[in-house]
This record gives C-alpha cells, sequence and structure tokens, in this order.
C-alpha cells in the first residue's frame, strides 16, 4: 500500500462523514487555538514587563530608603524606630564610587500646574540633569535641567509633551512661566512623548530640580536613587560598594533597600515564564480531550465500517494495512485540526495585538511545536486502541454486519 | 488445487457446540466449475469462507496450489487471499463512498501496484464489463446487476485462480441475475476455477459439478470429474 493511496482513501473517509470530520476538527482547533492563544498571552506579559524594564534605563541600580524584609518582621517595627532618610548628600557620595557611571536623586510627587488660566494637577517629578540619560528620556524642545548643584534648589522646569500641549497650546512654553504649587518655575525644554514607562506618563508631567521638589513637598529625603552602573560586570561589586557605603553614612545602619534592575528582571522573566507555561499546560489538558474525542470517534468508526473492514480483508488487506488506515485517518484529522488551530489562534493573537496594541503579544515558538506535537501526538495515541480493534475483527463477523 | 482432509468447524453458540463442518473431504481441480446447495444452517458458507481463508478450521488439513494453509499465519493468509482469491458477495459490498473504478481499485491499492498500473486494469476491465460509462458513479447510482459486475471486477482484478461467489444473484432481479450467472460462467470458461454457493435451483443446475450439504456434511458430490 502507498502513502498516497492511503492518504487517498483515508481523505475519502474523512469527507463522506462531514459533520463528524468537521466536529472533530472544530475540538481539535479549539485546543490547538487556547494553547496558542494562551501562551501569547504569557508571553505577551513577560516581553511587555521586560521592555518595560529595558525602557527604565541600562544596568540600574535602584536605592529605596527604609530596609524590606522578605522574611517578616523586622525589629524596627517593635522598637518604634523610622529608617534614616536617603539624603542628597548620601547620593552625592554615591557618585565618588568607580561603578557609578551616573546617578540621579529623585522626589515626586502631585501638584497643581497652571499657566494663565489653564491649571492641571499632574505628577512633579525632582530630578537631576542625569535623569533625561539614565531613563533614555528624548527633549522635543528646549534643553533638560541643567543645574550644575543638585544640592541648590532652581526655577527651570521641564514639561511632558501633553502637558505642554494643554497648557500652551500650539503656542512654545520654552521660557515661559508656569506655576507650580506655589511656586513659579521657567519652562526650559518639553519632553518628546514616549508613552507610559513602569507606570510613570512622561507625556503628562512635570520635571523640576530634586532640591527644589524638596521644598515645594515640604520633604527632606529622597524617593529613590537611581544608579547607572559601568558594565553588567561591575553590577555586584558596585551594588556592594553603594551598600557599605550607605551603612557607613547611616551610622552602621543597613536602612536602604538595593534593586538591581536586572535581578528585577530576570524574576519577572521566570514568573511569567512559568505562567505561560503554566496556561499552555492547561491549555493543553484540552488537547488531550480532544485526542479522547478522536478515540470515541474512531470506536465508532470501527463499528460503523466493521462491514468494509470485513471486506478489505475479504481483498487480502493485511492487519497492519487495516491499522495504517485507521491511524492515517486519525493522524490527519489531528493534523488538520492542528493547522486550524493555529490559523485561527493566530488570528485572535492578531485581534488581541489590534485590541492592545502596547503589549507585544506573540505565541513563543516553543507552544507552537508543543501545540501540534501534542494535537498530533495525542491524536495518534488515542487511535491506537480502535485502530488495534478494527485490525483484529473477525472478517467472517465483520462481513455479515 | 482446493484438497480439503477432515475438515471440522464448531461453533459454540450459547452452552451449545453446533456442527458447522463435519469430516469434509473435497478436492476441487483447476478451472473446475462447482455449485455448492443446501438448506440454510448446513453449512454451505462456512464451507466458502474455510476455501476463501477468510475462517479457520478447527481440524483437517487445507492444501492450496500445494501449500498447507491451515498453518499459515494472518498476514501470509492475506496474500494469499489478495492474490488467488477473489470474493463475490449477496449485497456487493460496495464501499459506498467510492465510485466504481476506486472500488474495482482497491486489491491493487492494498496490493501496492501503482496508480497508471492501476489505472490501465481498471479501464480494461470496465471496458470489458461494458461499464465505462458507470466508471465514476457510486455504488447507489448503480442498478444492482451494474454493482454486482463492479463487485465481480473487483474480485477478478487481481486475476486470481479461485473466483467464491455467496448467493451472487441473491439480490437481484431475474434478468440481471441471469446477466451475471452468465458472466461468471464466461469468466470460468476462461479458466478460473468458479464456487457458487445457492439457494438458486436453477443456478445450481448449471454447474458441471454440484455438491449438496446437509449438516455440515456433503450429501450428494455429482459430475465430480
Amino acid at each position: 500500500m502507498k502513502a498516497r493511496d492511503v492518504l487517498h482513501y483515508t481523505w475519502r473517509a474523512l469527507r463522506s462523514y462531514r459533520l463528524r470530520t468537521a466536529l472533530m476538527l472544530l475540538a481539535m482547533a479549539i485546543g490547538v487555538a487556547a494553547v496558542i492563544l494562551l501562551t501569547a498571552l504569557g508571553e505577551g506579559a513577560r516581553r511587555y514587563v521586560s521592555n518595560e524594564f529595558a525602557s527604565l534605563g541600562t544596568n540600574l541600580l535602584i536605592v529605596v530608603p527604609g530596609r524590606m524584609e522578605t522574611a517578616g518582621a523586622s525589629p524596627s517595627m517593635f522598637l518604634g524606630e523610622t529608617p534614616r532618610d536617603l539624603t542628597l548628600h548620601d547620593a552625592l557620595a554615591l557618585t565618588r564610587i568607580p561603578g557609578v557611571r551616573r546617578l540621579t536623586a529623585i522626589v515626586v510627587g502631585s501638584a497643581n500646574v497652571s499657566h494663565a488660566q489653564r491649571e492641571r494637577e499632574v505628577t512633579v517629578v525632582g530630578a537631576t540633569p542625569e535623569m533625561l540619560p539614565i531613563r533614555h528620556w528624548r527633549m522635543k524642545s528646549g534643553r533638560f535641567l541643567d543645574n550644575r548643584d543638585i544640592s541648590l534648589a532652581g526655577s527651570d522646569c521641564v514639561l511632558g509633551a501633553q502637558l505642554a500641549k494643554e497648557l500652551f497650546g500650539n503656542r512654545s512654553p520654552l521660557g515661559q512661566w508656569v506655576r507650580i504649587g506655589d511656586r513659579r518655575f521657567r519652562v526650559g525644554g518639553v519632553l518628546a512623548s514616549q508613552g507610559e514607562s513602569m507606570g510613570l506618563n512622561t507625556d503628562d508631567l512635570a520635571i523640576i530640580p530634586v532640591a527644589s521638589a524638596q521644598s515645594l513637598f515640604n520633604v527632606p529625603g529622597l524617593f529613590r536613587i537611581i544608579i547607572e552602573v559601568r558594565s553588567r560586570e561591575q553590577m555586584n561589586k558596585t551594588r556592594q560598594a553603594v551598600s557599605e557605603t550607605l551603612k557607613r553614612r547611616h551610622q552602621g545602619k543597613e536602612d536602604v533597600t538595593l534593586i538591581s534592575q536586572d535581578a528585577v528582571v530576570a524574576t519577572f522573566n521566570k514568573i511569567l515564564h512559568t505562567l505561560t507555561l503554566a496556561v499552555g499546560g492547561i491549555a493543553a489538558i484540552s488537547l488531550a480531550v480532544a485526542g479522547i474525542l478522536i478515540m470515541n470517534v474512531m470506536l465508532v468508526a470501527t463499528s460503523q465500517r466493521t462491514a468494509e473492514i470485513g471486506l478489505l480483508k475479504a481483498l487480502g488487506a493485511l492487519p497492519r494495512q487495516i491499522q495504517t488506515l485507521f491511524l492515517a485517518e486519525a493522524a490527519l484529522l489531528s493534523l488538520l485540526g492542528a493547522l486550524l488551530g493555529l490559523a485561527a489562534g493566530a488570528l485572535a493573537v492578531r485581534f488581541i495585538i489590534w485590541l492592545y496594541p502596547s503589549v507585544p503579544f506573540a505565541t513563543p515558538t516553543w507552544a507552537l511545536s508543543a501545540a501540534l506535537g501534542i494535537a498530533v501526538g495525542t491524536g495518534l495515541l488515542f487511535a491506537i486502541v480502535p485502530a488495534r480493534k478494527a485490525a483484529r475483527l473477525d472478517p467472517v463477523q465483520a462481513l455479515a454486519r | 488445487m482446493i484438497d480439503l482432509q477432515d475438515i471440522q468447524r464448531v461453533f459454540q453458540v450459547g452452552d451449545q457446540q453446533v456442527h458447522a463442518l463435519r469430516d469434509i473431504n473435497l478436492h476441487i481441480t483447476p478451472g473446475e466449475y462447482v455449485s455448492i446447495m443446501g438448506p440454510s444452517g448446513s453449512g454451505k458458507s462456512t464451507l466458502l469462507n474455510i476455501i476463501g481463508l477468510l475462517d479457520r478450521p478447527d481440524a483437517g488439513r487445507y492444501r492450496l496450489d500445494g501449500i498447507d494453509v491451515t498453518t499459515l499465519d494472518d498476514d501470509s493468509q492475506a496474500r494469499i487471499r489478495r492474490d488467488k482469491i477473489g470474493f463475490v458477495f449477496q449485497d456487493f459490498h460496495l464501499v459506498p463512498r467510492l465510485s466504481a473504478a476506486e472500488n474495482i481499485e482497491l486489491p491493487m491499492i492494498l496490493a501496492g501496484i501503482d496508480a497508471t498500473e492501476r489505472k490501465r486494469r481498471v479501464t480494461h476491465i470496465l471496458a470489458r464489463l461494458g461499464l465505462q460509462a458507470r466508471a465514476h458513479h457510486r455504488p447507489e447510482q448503480l442498478s444492482g446487476g451494474q454493482r454486482q459486475r463492479v463487485a465481480i471486477a473487483r474480485a477478478t482484478i487481481m486475476q486470481p485462480a479461485v473466483l467464491l461467489a455467496d448467493e451472487p444473484t441473491g439480490n437481484l432481479d431475474r434478468s440481471s441475475g441471469h446477466t451475471i450467472t452468465e458472466l461468471l460462467e464466461q469468466l470460468n470458461h476462461d479458466g478460473i476455477t468458479l464456487i457458487v454457493v445457492t439457494h438458486d435451483n436453477e443456478l445450481g443446475r448449471r454447474a458441471r459439478r454440484r455438491l449438496r450439504m446437509i449438516d455440515g456434511q456433503i450429501d450428494s458430490d455429482h459430475g465430480s470429474s
């Protein structure tokens, strides 16, 4: 029996039981499409988070005031000790560590920004000139903060693109005065529109010198210090140096938390990859169900086609050939179903991308091949029993049916 | 060529043993035209199934062309069926979703004969049976006589030595039954060994050799050479 003939014969069989074939294809396609879609969602989330962190800058080390304990309560909770503030002087001390390329100290708050009759409440970020290169921001016009001494308050400010547009319309805001909270600032530049990054919409914020922000919001400490390390290799050494420097400056207390971006990205990657695997696995259960359906359908086929099997035996078909015909039918069924599912899944993914263009949804390659493999694998596996049953039928009894 | 010695076949029906065949001894030479007649349940079909290797005897020996086929495994028996034996059934047993030509092609597909040779042989046999115009019709679009002719074409496409017919005219009206009988006899005339199981006395009497079976035994054997 030639492969082409087997294919032709099984194709004819599939075509003659249209409803059955259609339902089986549907079951298989749903399973495969579910795997494709769910893994695309998981992978999309992973890439999204990954990109978010990348947009934050590269080789970043973030200093957060206060000790974040992962193992239960810290002694300070019982002793009523408040963590020491992270100060601008701490930041200045850190610049002297060799692995630090540059750093910025930030203070974040919310205030009303107004010009003429227009007023908006936006996020106000106190930062230093180094913020621009660290966060990979770009300017639309003018210049970023340029005060040399970060410990001095200044009256320069930078506006997000949207905020500038809303306050000034199409006029250039450069050189104009705006009121932020109870102070006046002169607009030195406007940020280029670059969308949202780590929950911070850069289009809708105002940036002022960090010392000005401290007095505006009346906070002595910093919200974060963001350090850009010279290279990935120097990350661990620098981290240690930063930790030691701050400990020394804080009378031997380790009261800051260091978060390295790589570690966070790696953790998120791992979590989201596992999540993708898990949802993919759950979707694969539907493939197993489809496999059992195929078994059922093939069992029905053997009893429906008992007379035909008897005839094939009378015509001299070897048991092996009959088994091949039935396995081929199941394989063709699951393969076609899987391909349909791939197409449907791909369409669904495109639809979701259209709905949420900012998230890079994509089915990972391993999920594509796994879905195809599991579909055809279970299809074949579950067809073995019916196929053997067909091959072992007694021809005399089969023909009598 | 067909040599049966002391063939026994016993069926278990509930807790009863039914002797479908008892001590059958039969010798058929190539080119013979044999009819097997007898009442229902006399073992005619069982005998035909054993000759056609669809069934195995419980005891006795069956030699086909000098080979003891009773001891062969399923695969070897299937190959002998494919190459040496053709079956014609009362209810045709055509595959409903395949066209006449494709039904005739089936044994050659199983034998792995390539497509061009298959097409050549099918065209030839369709022409010989006057079925060219029906080649692409499906069984449901054919009359009973045409269906049986397609079935005969399928049974003989591998040029078997033996043609086994179980009530070949049982589902046909008189005139198409007659056509089928003549076709079978023509094939026998061309050299095939023809064994027909039938209830129809008229058909049975036409055979040169006539067996009559009663209760699993050969009751009479007329005209043996």
